[in-house]
């Protein structure tokens, strides 16, 4: 990956991140920490990995991005509308009656959303489904499925990870937001899913260890994940939840709580300033 | 809720406070879970009583099972989680754990209804009084506000068998008086009229209750039952007050479809066909916006109430 490639995509996560937060701020509720931590793959994804044209959202070789963890609809949102699904005004009525963002991703109200979730575990099955139709259309779109650390203790990620190795689903990636943290504490503590790693090599995945705020281990495991043959590939990233906001990083508490007005000042003006600017300034 | 003197508590408050007091008169009841404790307020118990209390994580059909396995072994359970996950991703646990072999689980399930708000349509549940009474064996009540919600709770955990508590996320005003009785299978007239019926559930009645002042003031007398017990539901109420002012309008946060509006349709089709409105949700899944602002768009506001009844009046003139 080109040094110009990494400062491109740390740049759109930083805007993405800016704008999960003005949105939050403006909507007064909704979920900045695991929108946060995903920021860095949603970039990846939407503005480097996928096969995508946001002309044509319905364009039947697209690959495929499933919100399974759906209350992180500000990330998808703010990377639909950056990537030209929508326009970025409509990021300013997240959460409004009336309106096209819903709380949790609506398939029929919001173009590029891929299908409607927000009830957690359920986002896998429907991946394993649209990577069968490709095997049995001799298509060659691939489907990403973002997951929570702690969605993985619904039992139908289990029941659709089985489905998925015993259909040899090469095409499909599952990626893990690994945060550490769920609702009521930390994952570990509220129903500890331990060893991650063990369970889905179990389930006859092929897994791929990495730190989900490096790009060039984001992209390299994407690319990875590609040439695998015969199984699908799950990508277990360590992120921090409410990653780029100082004071939201790893904190339980920010998990689904809107930040005030004058947080939302604070976290804004972190976000723009620093190092990933800075490099973006001098490449511009 | 303009007046000040109104107190405003949510239906999840009462029950997550009176749980964790009569923890300490009742040391079988046990409390569970789905990594939801802080919003249904379960952790009120899980504070005190941290043995007794047990989170199952992001697992509802886990949490469901281990609540009916807990019952059979003595103890008195409690499993909450948000309402739409309380009975849609449990359903056949529910009925086959917990109601087929009529189990002492208790579901107290927040944040039903339209008052979710922001959280948008994945997270309303519209459809959960007509599937909790479609299961034989299972109890349904709708406490209308706070003080209704602990008399329930403490109903709760003396009655043996499913039961299916439906609770609210916003804040609501409280309109009983603390003495009131909560009575399993009994409506309560609030307030008696000759012109309309008006019976109405869960957070609704205190709407309905306005929309009756409403149509004071046009000169309709109209009568407010406060509905909370579905099932068993109170027969003999709803038949003599729609035989005394022969027609009903029913009030609630729910599809049209399945909750109290069908459960007195049935009622009266079978025994005193009147004219029926139903007030409620018409088939269609709710979205994101204020509580206030869904409850007008979605025609539950104390206007359609009182449109109906006026509805009624027509068409009993005919
Ligand atoms: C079936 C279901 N149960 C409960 C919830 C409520 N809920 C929303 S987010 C969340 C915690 C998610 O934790 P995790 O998967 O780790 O997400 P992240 O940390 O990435 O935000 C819960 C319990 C839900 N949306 N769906
Ligand atoms: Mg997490």
């Amino acid at each position: 990956m080109l040094e110009t490639e990494k400062i491109f995509l740390e740049e759109k996560a930083r805007i993405i991140r800016k704008h999960i937060i003005s949105m939050l701020g403006e909507a007064g509720s909704g979920h900045p920490g695991g929108s946060l931590s995903a920021a860095d793959i949603v970039a990846a994804l939407f503005f480097h990995h996928m096969n995508i044209d946001p002309a044509r959202p319905h364009w039947e070789h697209r690959d495929r991005f499933i919100l399974s963890k759906g209350h992180a609809a500000p990330v998808l949102y703010a990377a639909l509308a950056e990537a030209g699904f929508f326009d970025t005004k409509e990021l300013k009525y997240l959460r409004k009656t009336g309106h096209m963002l819903q709380g949790h991703p609506d398939m029929k109200s919001t173009p590029g959303v891929e299908i409607s979730t927000g009830s957690l575990g359920q986002g896998l099955a429907v991946g394993n489904g649209m990577a069968l139709a490709a095997k049995l259309d001799g298509r060659d779109y691939r489907v990403f499925v973002l997951m929570g650390d702690g969605e993985i203790q619904e039992g139908m990620i289990w029941e659709a990870a089985m489905a998925a190795a015993h259909y040899k689903l090469d095409n499909l990636v599952g990626i893990l937001d690994y945060n550490g943290l769920q609702i009521d504490g930390p994952i570990t503590q509220v129903m500890n899913p331990e060893p991650i790693v063990d369970k889905w090599k179990a389930f006859g995945w092929h897994v791929i260890v990495i730190d989900g705020h490096d790009f060039e281990e984001i992209i390299s495991a994407l690319e990875q994940a590609d040439r695998i043959e015969g199984k699908p590939t799950l990508i277990l990233a360590k992120t921090i939840k409410g990653k780029g906001v100082s004071f939201m990083e790893n904190q339980v508490d920010w998990h689904g709580k809107a930040p005030s007005k004058e947080e939302m000042e604070l976290a804004l003006k972190e976000l723009s300033q620093g190092e990933v600017l800075e490099r973006w300034e001098t490449l511009k | 809720m303009g007046n000040p003197e109104i107190k405003m508590k949510a239906t999840r408050d009462a029950y997550g406070e009176k749980l964790a007091e009569l923890g300490e008169k009742y040391e079988d009841i046990v409390v569970l879970d789905a990594d939801l404790a802080k919003s249904t307020k379960t952790i009120l118990f899980g504070k005190k009583f941290p043995k007794r209390f047990f989170d199952m994580g992001i697992a509802e059909q886990n949490m469901v099972g281990t609540a009916a396995g807990l019952a059979l072994s003595g103890k008195i359970p409690f499993a909450s989680t948000f309402a739409v996950f309380a009975t849609g991703r449990v359903y056949d646990q529910l009925r086959m754990s917990v109601c087929y072999p009529k189990v002492n689980v208790k579901i107290a399930a927040t944040h039903s209804g339209l008052t979710v708000g922001e959280d948008g349509a994945s997270h309303q549940a519209l459809e959960d009084i007509a599937l909790a009474r479609a299961l034989p064996n299972m109890t349904v009540v709708v406490p209308c506000d706070a003080v209704e919600t602990e008399k329930v709770v403490e109903f709760a955990v003396e009655y043996v068998g499913p039961m299916y508590i439906r609770l609210g996320r916003s804040k609501v005003p409280v309109i009983l008086d603390p003495g009131y009785k909560f009575r399993l299978g009994k409506g309560v007239v609030l307030r008696e009229g000759k012109d309309v019926s008006i019976i109405a559930t869960g957070i609704m009645v205190a709407k309905s209750l306005e929309a009756a002042e409403v149509l004071a003031q046009k000169g309709i007398d109209a009568e407010v039952i406060n509905m909370s017990s579905i099932k068993p539901l109170d027969k003999e109420l709803i038949l003599e007050s729609a035989s005394k002012t022969g027609g009903v309008v029913t009030v609630e946060e729910h599809s049209i479809i399945g909750g109290l509006g069908s459960a007195v349709c049935e009622v009266l089709s079978e025994n005193l066909p009147v004219p029926v409105e139903r007030v409620g949700v018409k088939d269609v899944f709710g979205e994101s916006g204020s509580a206030e602002e869904l409850l007008e768009k979605y025609g539950l506001s104390i206007n359609d109430i009182a449109a109906a009844a006026e509805r009624i009046i027509l068409r009993r003139q005919k």
